[in-house]
């Protein structure tokens, strides 16, 4: 049974629905429920934006708050992480990642590598990454190319409360660590998420849309803003084909160099950065194993090589938005050699 | 025993003469009216973003801040910064233009609430990150003991902050290199919605010091006298080549960990603390009790002080935005 509910909801799901069926899920992380030690409610906050809300009258043993501490409880979840335990730890915002780097790239990402394929680290770092709330340059930020230029993790970005849910669970279930990026900006909007669990295997790539014209590879939040410039690129004929990773790492090469094949044309879309980030990644992809089938240079619509700013009319020029992405496809479509 | 509150040896006025106290009262008091405007303001929606407000905490940012000068000293503040900014004389309008993210702004609507800075006066700036300020005064400290002038590094952080690694390193530093450096943990309770009786291991954040090698002490942050004499001794220790010291100051903020934040979590004690404790009431109740000032002279900072702020929010709501040709600048300073 599928019903409209919000991203947000779709995660507290996937978390109470995995922690009912795997008691060595735990929950922890900054606030999560809220309130410890204080005299009024506990379960004051839920998170600083209410995901786990509810989650620590359920599951009183199995739901931690922590001091401000991200290199300690980080670490520490990736150290349960080894002994058993399938934690789920929050890192409020991507941008405290360089508080408790080291925990997550040096120790983490190498165990199974360094430890000759001994360890298994089934750790889950929740995160909330992305600009478009007025909450400047130290909590806006999209750093997942960082996680995603490290062997060893995997990075889940989902677009939608659907997505949300389904690579949640995966992403609990999986041996590996993984970094699951959440849109602050995603969390209110509303789609149809099945009642039941599901997982969504990583390195699938979805295809939202299909289109002979142009291939629109895009990410996260991303995903609805290239829909919109498709909706928009179709009142002219245009015919958008857009494909969502919903992993980084791993990557679904096969879909979108199959898609490139298709249409000959190919722009990504990110809210990371322009330098070493995904865009590049995925330009460099195309151009090195589908570049017979390109009849154009790869477009590629991301920020600017800026921190992000805080007022409000430059952080609405920082991100990219739909009229970018239209603006991209067509000088994809008209450009001559 | 730093858990204890240290009773202050001058129970009067601290030695300060009228003009020093009508300053602190200024500072103070600017702070306040700021703080309580922003929080209406934020309501009507006009500022973007987010917002911590510093209101109830007054006295610990006067009280140390006002043994620093603007040239040589440099302090680091947190996400709930404002209050330090204006002790360490950042301009009021130019703080209130950042916050409504105008090209006047203090950092020219790119850094807004959280971000605000004025290297000039020695303010390295407002901080998103807990524990983001701590090492960087071991590098204002030690760069006023390369140079020799005298100069001394504040750090500012929470009771959570007080729980970052990057904290404890930092104290431990600053005792390894014996910098001109101090410590204020403001202990208001809350690390966010989590209360300081749970996160800080131990109770204290103070009892801390003694295990780097330093002083510890805390310190009533409702009293502005109290909070000088222990930052003044604090300061002159670091500044005569004696090495860090910490003090905590235990207050309350009036509002939430951020505008919008419910305080489910609390119960009465914002009511009970601007009742019987408010470290502006006290202040005025101390000097005029003293004859050190007239009712009538503090009356009047709050006029001057209630026409500067709306002066501040009907300038910074007048001035322009930055423009599309701002979105790449400043990056670097050479590229």
């Amino acid at each position: 049974m599928s019903r409209n509910i919000t991203y947000r909801e779709a995660i507290n799901e996937a978390l109470v629905q995995e922690m009912e069926r795997d008691p060595s899920v735990v929950v922890l992380g900054e606030d999560n429920a809220g309130g410890a030690g204080a005299p009024g409610e506990s379960d004051a906050w839920g998170g600083v934006l209410g995901v786990t809300k509810g989650l620590q009258p359920r599951f009183p043993d199995r739901v931690l708050d922590t001091p401000i501490s991200e290199s300690a409880f980080i670490g520490a979840a990736i150290g349960a992480a080894t002994r058993g335990l399938r934690p789920v730890a929050e890192l409020m915002f991507i941008d405290f990642m360089g508080v408790c780097l080291d925990q997550i790239f040096n120790q983490a990402a190498k165990f199974r590598y360094m430890f000759g394929g001994r360890a298994v680290t089934p750790v889950v770092i929740r995160t909330m990454y992305g600009a478009g709330l007025r909450a400047a340059a130290q909590h806006s930020q999209s750093l997942y190319p960082v996680f995603t230029s490290v062997p060893g993790l995997k990075v889940a970005l989902p677009s939608s409360p659907y997505e949300a849910k389904g690579l949640l669970v995966q992403a609990i279930r999986d041996d590996d660590p993984v970094i699951f990026c959440e849109h602050k900006a995603l969390y209110d909007t509303v789609g149809e998420v099945p009642a039941e669990s599901y997982a969504i295997p990583f390195g699938e790539a979805q295809i939202v849309r299909e289109g002979g014209d142009v291939t629109i590879v895009a990410l996260g939040r991303m995903v609805s803003v290239a829909v919109e410039a498709a909706d928009e690129l179709a009142a002219s004929g245009v015919r958008c084909e857009i494909v969502d990773p919903r992993t980084t790492s791993p990557l679904d090469e096969d879909t979108i160099l199959e898609s490139v094949e298709h249409t000959g044309r190919l722009v990504v879309v990110d809210e990371a950065g322009p330098r070493c980030g995904t865009a590049a990644d995925i330009a460099a992809l195309v151009a090195g194993k589908a570049f017979g089938a390109l009849r154009a240079p790869v477009g590629t619509v991301t920020p600017p090589h800026t921190p992000v700013p805080f007022s409000p009319p430059l952080e609405d020029l920082y991100v990219p938005d739909a009229t970018r992405v239209a603006a991209a496809v067509k000088s994809v479509l008209d450009w001559k050699a | 025993m730093p858990d204890t509150l240290r009773t202050p040896r001058d129970p009067a006025t601290g030695g300060l003469d009228a003009a020093a106290l009508l300053d602190a009262y200024r500072t103070m008091r600017t702070i306040r009216v700021f703080e309580e405007r922003l929080h209406d303001e934020f309501a009507t929606g006009d500022i973007p973003g987010f917002v911590h407000l510093y209101a109830g905490e007054e006295a610990s940012a006067a009280g140390v801040c006002g043994w620093l000068d603007d040239e040589r000293d440099v302090i680091a503040s947190t996400h709930r910064g404002h209050g330090h900014c204006i002790a360490k004389h950042v301009d009021v309008k130019a703080m209130m233009a950042e916050i409504y993210g105008r090209a006047t702004g203090s950092c020219h609507g790119k850094g807004g609430s959280m971000h605000i800075a004025d290297l000039s006066r020695g303010m390295l700036g407002a901080n998103g990150i807990v524990g983001g300020g701590p090492p960087l005064v071991c590098g204002a400290a030690l760069a006023s003991k390369v140079r020799g002038d005298g100069g001394v590094a504040v750090a500012f952080f929470g009771d959570g902050g007080a729980n970052q690694g990057t904290t404890l390193e930092s104290l431990n530093l600053a005792t390894v290199w014996h910098l001109p450096a101090v410590f204020i943990a403001e202990n208001n309770g809350y690390a966010e919605a989590t209360a300081a009786e749970w996160s800080v291991g131990g109770g204290s954040v103070a009892a801390r010091a003694a295990a780097f090698g330093m002083p510890g002490t805390t310190v009533d942050g409702f009293d502005f006298f109290a909070v000088r004499e222990a930052a003044g001794e604090a300061i002159e220790r670091a500044r005569t080549g004696g090495g860090p010291s910490l003090v905590e100051v235990r207050l309350t903020r009036y509002y939430g960990h951020f505008e919008g934040d419910q305080q489910t979590y609390r119960t009465t004690e914002v009511q009970r603390a601007r009742a019987e404790l408010d470290c502006l009431l006290r202040f005025r109740t101390r000097v005029t009790a003293s004859g050190d000032l007239t009712a009538a002279q503090l009356d009047a900072v709050d006029e001057e002080v209630a026409a500067l702020i709306e002066e501040a929010v009907t300038e910074a709501k007048a001035a322009p935005l930055p423009t599309a040709a701002d979105l790449d600048t400043d990056v670097y300073v050479t590229y």
